[in-house]
C-alpha cells in the first residue's frame, strides 16, 4: 500500500488537467463542434495563468484568466466552424498552432520563474480515509473543483433543460432550430465555456503541477483529453476515469524515472502515447460490435439554417 | 374588413422568397379560418414546404406578410411562430432520434424549471394521447419507434404546446392506409375544437376526402383555392401540373422468363447492429416488375444493399443468374449485372461534387474499355460514352464538365438511371425511383423501368407509394420489420386495404381460406 | 432609402476568383499576425521587412529559402495525397522522423562506397518506415475505424522519442564532446549539393514527386478512387471502391513521401541525425496543402512562401532576437485567415436595397 498510495495520488494529480480539457472537450462535442486546439489552448492557458499569478501572487486571478483567454481564442474556433462552416479540423489545428506559438513567444521572458501557486489543502476529516484519504483528498483546491465539476456536468447534462437543449443539438441541430431554440447560439456558447475548461486544465500544469512555465510544457496532453473524450463516450464520469488513468501511466513514468531504472527515458516517455492508441483501439473495437452509442450525430458538421434539402 | 367577418386565423399575403438560382414562393396568398382543414396541392418543388417553413418561422420570407387573427406578425424565428400558436409536422419529423419521447416534447419548452420536470411532462402527454387516441411509450427512445409512431410523437409536440394551428407536410406519404384513417380521425378531432389545420399533400383522394379547401400552387405559385365541393381530382390533376394529366402509364403484359435472382434466407443487420432484414426470400425473374411494398424504414434499404453487395449480410443466400455471390464484394455483383439505384441520389448514388463523366465512370471506371495501359483511365472513351448517355436519357446539363450538384433533381435522377440501366443489366433494384421529383420526372422514370423490364431487366421495385407499386408491378411483395408478409401474384386482385393490413405486419396466408396450405399463393392466369 | 447586406449562397466560383482568394487571404493573415505581433511587442513592420530582406533580398537568402522548400513540398505532397481522401493524416511530422531514423541506421548498418547504392538504400529504407508509420495508423482506421487524427499525432509523440532513444543512446557520436547526435555520414551516403550552395538534389525528387501526384489523381483508376472516397464516401462504397484497402494504401504512400522528406532532409542537408532534424516540416504541410487546395502547382507555390516565412523566421531570430514560435503564430494566423475567407468562396455578399414601406 505505502508503495501504491503516493502513485495514485500522483496519478490523480496528473490526470487534473487532463480532466478539465476533456470535460471542456465532452460540452463542445456534445454541441456538436469538434475542437482539436485543445493542445494550444491549455499552452495559453498554462502560460496566462502564470504569469498573471507571477505579477498578482494570487493563483486565483491566474485561474480565472486562464479561463477567459481560453473562452476569447474559442470565440475564434467557434466563429470559423459554426458562422462560416468551415473545415473544424483545420480549424482545431490552427488554434493548436497559434496558441503553441503564441505561448511560447509571449513566455520567454517567464521561463525559469517560479510561482507559490497553489497548495495542498487536505480536508479536515476525509482525509484522514485510510487509502482514500490521501489520493483523493490531500490536493490542491483545483482538484476538488473538478471533482465538484463532474457531478454538476453529469446532472447538467442529463437532467436539466439547457442539457437537454445540449444533447439535442448536437444530434440535429434542425430540430432545435424548429423547436425555437438558437443552434447557433448554443454552439457558439458551449465552444467557448469548453475552451475556458481546457485553458484551466492548462493553467493547472503551471499552478499546481509544476509551478513554473516552460515551452510546450503540456506534452500533447490536450490531444490525450481528445481522446479520452472518445474513451468516455462523451460521459463526464468516465473521462474520470480516462484522465486518472493516463495521470497514472505518466506518474509511473515518472516514479521508474526517478528510481533510477537503467531503461532509457525516451522510451519511458513513449508510454502515454503509445497507452492513448491502445486505449482508442480498444474503445473501437467495442464500438464495433454495437455495445456503445456512437458519437454526436452532427458532431463536426456546420449547420446553416436556410440550406435546402 | 367588416366586423360581423371574424378575421381569417392565418393570412399570409405576397409571399416571396428565393433560393440560389431559384424563386420557390412568389407572390403567394393563404387563408385558412378556424375549424378548417385546408390543404396546400402541389408537386414536388411547387413550394408548398417553402410557404409552410415561412409560416412556422424556420425561413423569413423575402417579402410579404403573416396575419394572425387580423394581426400582422413578423416571425424572426421558429419561437415566434410557436408562441402565436402555429405547430408543424415537419415531413422529416425534427425528432432527436437519440432521445426518449418524453425528451423530445420537453425540448424548447420555455415553461420549464431548470432541473426538468419528467413526471409531470410525461403526464401531459398521456393526458394529450387520451384525448386524441394517439399512443407511443413516453419512455421510449425515438430511434426504436416505427415512422407512423414518430409522427404521433411529433404531433403530440405540437398539441403539448396548445398549438392552434396545425401544419401537416405530406403526412400520409409514410402511412399504411389503416394508419392514414387513425390520422384523419385525428385531425377531424382537431378540426372539431375550432382549431385550424393545414394539410399538404399530392395524394389528391385523400386531400378530396379530408379537405374543406384546396389551395393550389404551382411553380411558386398560386393557382387557385376552391372549396372542396367543386374540386373533382381530374380538376386538380390539370391545376397542379398545368395541363392535362393521364393517369394510367400503358402497361404490357409480358412473360416473365427465368429466375436471374434469388435471395434466400437472408438476415442482415442495420446501423445499430438491429436485425433489419429477417429471413427474407424472393425469386426475380427476367422481363418483370416484382414491387416490393412496405412503409419506409422496414428494412427495404437494408434489404437492396445487400442484394447489391453493398451490406454484409448475416446469414443466406443470393443467387444471380445461378451463381452464389454473398460474401463476395459488391464489384463482382455489379460485374453479375445488378444494377441498383439507391433512395438517397445525392448522399449515396452520386457525387454531386464530381463532374457529369466522372458520374457516369463511377461504376463503371473498372471496366476494360474504359481502362488505359491497366492503371489509367481512358477518360475520352468515358466522355464519349457520357455524351451518349446523356442524349439517350435526355439529361439537361451544363455541360459535361460541370459538377452534378448543378442539376435538378429530375436530371440527377436521369443521369443515374443512364448509368445504370444503359448496358442492360441482368437486374435492376430500385429504391424509391421517383421519390420527390414532379410529374414529369415521375412519369419519365416509370416508362423508363417499364421499358427496362420489356427489354429483358428484372426490376426490383422498393417504393412506399402503393400507388406506383400497383400501377408498375406484375407481382408485389409485401416487407414488414424486415420479414416477408406474402407475394401478391396478381395486382389486379389487390385492394389497397388489403396490401396496407399486410404492410402493418399481417402476412397473406391470414387472407386466405384455411384449407389452402401456407406458403402456397394463388397463381395469376395469364390470358 | 434603405439597404441591408444579403449572404447568397454560391453556385460556383470563377477561376480569377480562385487565384486571388488565396493571395487576399495570406494578405489579411499577415496583417493579423502583425496586430498579434504589436501587441506581443514586436514591431511588424519592421519584423516583416527584416524577413523579406533576410529571405529575399540576397542569393543566399533565396537559396536558403529552397532549400526550406524541399522538405515542404515533400511532405506538402504526402499530406495533399491523404487529405484527397479526407484522411487526416496529422503524422507527416512523425513519418518524416522515422524516414530519418531509417535512414541513420542504413548508413550505420550498410557501408556502401558506392553513392549510388548507398542513396538508395537509404530511400528505400526510409520510404518504408515512413510509410510502415503511416500503415499503422491507415490498418487501425481501416480494421476498427479509430480516429486517425488522435492516432497520427500520438505516433508523432512516439517517432519523435524513438529518435531521441538512439541519438541519446546507441547511436550517439562518442566524439561528439557529448552532444546528442549520430556521427556524420560518410560522402557516399550524402546527396550532391548544387554549386556553392545548400540546395541539394532533394529539389529534383520533389519535383518528380509533384508530377506524379497529379498524374495519379488526375489520370489513374486509383487517384479516381481516392478522389470519389473523398468527396463522398458512401457513394464511393456504392461504386464498388474498397474503402479499407484504399485508407492503408494510402497512409502507406503518405507516409512513404513524408519519410522521403526526412531522407532527404539529413542526407541532403543536415549530413547526421540530431534531435529537433524537423522544426515542425509535417505541421506546416498541413498549412500547405489546405492553402493549395491539394492542388500540385499550388503545393510548390505555397511551399516557397512559407520557405520565406521560415528563413524570414530565422534571420527575425538572429537580428530581433525573437523565439521562432513567431513563425508559428503567423502560420496560425494565415490558417484562421483562409479558413474565414471560405467564407466568401461560399457566398456572395450584396448590398440590396430595402424596397418595402
Amino acid at each position: 500500500m505505502d508503495f501504491f498510495v503516493p502513485i495514485l495520488a500522483a496519478a490523480v494529480r496528473s490526470g487534473t488537467p487532463i480532466l478539465y480539457a476533456s470535460l471542456g472537450e465532452i460540452l463542445t462535442e456534445r454541441s456538436g463542434v469538434q475542437n482539436l486546439g485543445l493542445e494550444g489552448l491549455m499552452l495559453m492557458g498554462a502560460f496566462s495563468g502564470f504569469t498573471v499569478t507571477y505579477s498578482t501572487g494570487n493563483p486565483w486571478f491566474g485561474v480565472v484568466t486562464a479561463f477567459i483567454v481560453g473562452i476569447a481564442i474559442s470565440l475564434v474556433h467557434a466563429f470559423l466552424s459554426v458562422s462560416v462552416g468551415a473545415n473544424q479540423i483545420v480549424s482545431g489545428l490552427a488554434v493548436t498552432m497559434f496558441g503553441t506559438g503564441a505561448s511560447s513567444l509571449l513566455g520567454r521572458k517567464m521561463i525559469g520563474l517560479t510561482i507559490p501557486g497553489f497548495s495542498k489543502v487536505p480536508i479536515p476529516f476525509l482525509s484522514r480515509i485510510p487509502v482514500f484519504g490521501p489520493v483523493f483528498f490531500e490536493h490542491d483546491p483545483l482538484v476538488y473543483i473538478s471533482y465538484g465539476l463532474v457531478f454538476f456536468l453529469v446532472w447538467f447534462i442529463f437532467y436539466t433543460r439547457p442539457g437537454l437543449n445540449l444533447r439535442a443539438v448536437g444530434e440535429s441541430p434542425v430540430v432545435v432550430d424548429a423547436m425555437g431554440l438558437s443552434a447557433v447560439k448554443l454552439r457558439y456558447f458551449y465552444t467557448m465555456i469548453g475552451g475556458g475548461l481546457a485553458s484551466v486544465g492548462g493553467a493547472y500544469m503551471s499552478l499546481a503541477y509544476t509551478k513554473m512555465w516552460g515551452e510546450g510544457m503540456t506534452a500533447g496532453r490536450g490531444w490525450i483529453a481528445i481522446a479520452i473524450v472518445i474513451f468516455a463516450v462523451w460521459h463526464p464520469a468516465r473521462a474520470v476515469l480516462g484522465a486518472y488513468l493516463f495521470g497514472g501511466v505518466g506518474a509511473m513514468q515518472l516514479r521508474i524515472q526517478a528510481a533510477g531504472t537503467s531503461f532509457p527515458a525516451p522510451v519511458l516517455m513513449m508510454m502515454p502515447y503509445i497507452f492513448t492508441i491502445l486505449v482508442l483501439l480498444v474503445i473501437s473495437i467495442k464500438k464495433g460490435r454495437g455495445i456503445l452509442i456512437d458519437s454526436p450525430g452532427s458532431l463536426g458538421i456546420p449547420y446553416s439554417r436556410e440550406e435546402r434539402g | 374588413m367588416s366586423l360581423s367577418v371574424p378575421a381569417p386565423l392565418v393570412m399570409m399575403r405576397g409571399i416571396e422568397k428565393s433560393f440560389v438560382g431559384a424563386k420557390a414562393n412568389s407572390d403567394i396568398d393563404l387563408d385558412l379560418r378556424r375549424g378548417e382543414v385546408h390543404t396546400l396541392l402541389g408537386e414536388n418543388g411547387a413550394g408548398k414546404s417553402t410557404l409552410m417553413n415561412i409560416l412556422s418561422g424556420l425561413y423569413t420570407p423575402d417579402d410579404g406578410s403573416i396575419f394572425i387573427e387580423g394581426e400582422e406578425r413578423k416571425f424572426r424565428t421558429p419561437r415566434d411562430a410557436i408562441s402565436a400558436g402555429i405547430g408543424m409536422v415537419h415531413q422529416h419529423f425534427m425528432l432527436v432520434p437519440t432521445q426518449t419521447v418524453w425528451e423530445n416534447v420537453a425540448l424548447g419548452l420555455e415553461d420549464q424549471p431548470f432541473s426538468l420536470d419528467k413526471n409531470s411532462i410525461i403526464a401531459k402527454v398521456r393526458d394529450i394521447q387520451e384525448r386524441y387516441g394517439i399512443h407511443v411509450d413516453p419512455h421510449a427512445y425515438v430511434w426504436q419507434l416505427s415512422i407512423g409512431e414518430q409522427q404521433r410523437v411529433a404531433i403530440i409536440k405540437t398539441l403539448y404546446r396548445k398549438a392552434d394551428i396545425l401544419i401537416l407536410d405530406e403526412p400520409t406519404s409514410v402511412l399504411t392506409p389503416q394508419e392514414t384513417k387513425a390520422l384523419f380521425q385525428t385531425i377531424r378531432q382537431i378540426r372539431q375544437e375550432k382549431h385550424g389545420v393545414i394539410f399538404i399533400s399530392h395524394k389528391l383522394d385523400e386531400v378530396i376526402d379530408i379537405s374543406d379547401r384546396i389551395t393550389i400552387l404551382r411553380k411558386g405559385r398560386k393557382v387557385a383555392t376552391i372549396p372542396v365541393q367543386n374540386a373533382s381530382k381530374e380538376s386538380l390533376a390539370e391545376m397542379m401540373v398545368g395541363r392535362r394529366v393521364v393517369f394510367q402509364i400503358g402497361k404490357t403484359l409480358q412473360n416473365p422468363g427465368k429466375v436471374v435472382l434469388k435471395a434466400k434466407d437472408l438476415v442482415v443487420r442495420g446501423g445499430r447492429g438491429i436485425v433489419c432484414v429477417d429471413k427474407f426470400s424472393l425469386e426475380l425473374r427476367q422481363r418483370e416488375i416484382l414491387g416490393l411494398a412496405g412503409v419506409s424504414g422496414n428494412g427495404q434499404e437494408e434489404l437492396c444493399d445487400a442484394l447489391a453487395g453493398i451490406r454484409q449480410i448475416d446469414d443466406g443466400a443470393i443467387v444471380v443468374d445461378g451463381v452464389e455471390l454473398q460474401g463476395k464484394p459488391s464489384r463482382e455483383f455489379q460485374k453479375k449485372g445488378v444494377s441498383y439505384i439507391p433512395a438517397d441520389r445525392i448522399g449515396t448514388g452520386l457525387v454531386t461534387g464530381m463532374n457529369i463523366r466522372e458520374n457516369i465512370a463511377l461504376r463503371k471506371y473498372w471496366r476494360k474499355e474504359f481502362t488505359r495501359f491497366r492503371f489509367f483511365v481512358h477518360w475520352e472513351n468515358i466522355a464519349g460514352r457520357t455524351g451518349q448517355l446523356v442524349e439517350r436519357y435526355s439529361v439537361v446539363n451544363p455541360g459535361l464538365g460541370f459538377p452534378a450538384r448543378m442539376l435538378s433533381g429530375g436530371n440527377l435522377q436521369k443521369l443515374m438511371l443512364a448509368r445504370e440501366l444503359a448496358d442492360d443489366p441482368r437486374v435492376v433494384l430500385a429504391v424509391q425511383p421517383s421519390w420527390g421529383l414532379d410529374v414529369s420526372a415521375t412519369l419519365f422514370v416509370r416508362e423508363t423501368l417499364l421499358e427496362q423490364r420489356d427489354r429483358g431487366s428484372g426490376v426490383l421495385l422498393v417504393s412506399d407509394d402503393l400507388e406506383e407499386i400497383l400501377s408498375l408491378s406484375d407481382r408485389i411483395a409485401v416487407i414488414h420489420k424486415g420479414k416477408l408478409m406474402g407475394i401478391v401474384e396478381d395486382p389486379d386482385s389487390a385492394s389497397e386495404e388489403q396490401l396496407g393490413l399486410m404492410m402493418a405486419g399481417t402476412s397473406l396466408a391470414e387472407f386466405l381460406p384455411d384449407d389452402v396450405p401456407p406458403g402456397h399463393v394463388p397463381v395469376r392466369a395469364v390470358p | 432609402m434603405k439597404y441591408r447586406i444579403v449572404f447568397r449562397k454560391r453556385f460556383r466560383t470563377g477561376m480569377i476568383f480562385e487565384g486571388v482568394l488565396p493571395v487576399l487571404s495570406v494578405l489579411a493573415a499577415l496583417f493579423l499576425a502583425g496586430v498579434a505581433l504589436m501587441f506581443f511587442g514586436v514591431s511588424p513592420l519592421e519584423a516583416y521587412r527584416a524577413m523579406f530582406r533576410g529571405a529575399l533580398g540576397s542569393w543566399y537568402g533565396f537559396s536558403e529559402v529552397l532549400v526550406k522548400t524541399i522538405p515542404l513540398v515533400i511532405s506538402g505532397v504526402a499530406v495533399g495525397f491523404a487529405f484527397r481522401m479526407k484522411i487526416w493524416n496529422i503524422g507527416a511530422e512523425g513519418q518524416i522522423y522515422m524516414g530519418a531514423l531509417a535512414t541513420a541506421a542504413a548508413v550505420r548498418f550498410l557501408q556502401s562506397s558506392s553513392q549510388f547504392s548507398m542513396l538508395l538504400a537509404m530511400a528505400v529504407a526510409a520510404v518504408i518506415a515512413g510509410g510502415f508509420w503511416g500503415c499503422i495508423a491507415g490498418v487501425l482506421k481501416a480494421r476498427w475505424n479509430v480516429n486517425e487524427v488522435i492516432t497520427t499525432l500520438m505516433l508523432n509523440y512516439v517517432a519523435i522519442h524513438l529518435a531521441e532513444y538512439f541519438i541519446y543512446g546507441p547511436w550517439r557520436d562518442p566524439s561528439s564532446l557529448g552532444f546528442p547526435m549520430t556521427p556524420p555520414f560518410p560522402p557516399s551516403a550524402r546527396l550532391p549539393q548544387f554549386l556553392d550552395t545548400r540546395v541539394h538534389l532533394g529539389i529534383v525528387a520533389a519535383i518528380v514527386l509533384v508530377l506524379i501526384f497529379r498524374l495519379v489523381i488526375r489520370w489513374t483508376r486509383w487517384g479516381f478512387e481516392i478522389r470519389a472516397v473523398g468527396e463522398n464516401p458512401k457513394a464511393a462504397e456504392y461504386a464498388g471502391i474498397r474503402y479499407g484497402r484504399n485508407v492503408v494504401m494510402v497512409m502507406f504512400v503518405s507516409g512513404a513521401i513524408a519519410g522521403l522528406a526526412g531522407m532527404t532532409e539529413i542526407a541532403g542537408l543536415q549530413g547526421r541525425l540530431q534531435p529537433g532534424m524537423s522544426p515542425g516540416y509535417g505541421y506546416t504541410a498541413i498549412i500547405i496543402a489546405w492553402l493549395a487546395r491539394l492542388n500540385p502547382w499550388g503545393i510548390i507555390i505555397v511551399s516557397f512562401f512559407m520557405g520565406v516565412l521560415l528563413v524570414g523566421g530565422e534571420t527575425i531570430q538572429v537580428i530581433m532576437r525573437l523565439p521562432l514560435a513567431s513563425v508559428q503564430v503567423i502560420q496560425g494566423c494565415i490558417l484562421f485567415s483562409v479558413l474565414a475567407f471560405e467564407f466568401f468562396r461560399n457566398y456572395r455578399v450584396l448590398l440590396v436595397r430595402k424596397e418595402r414601406n
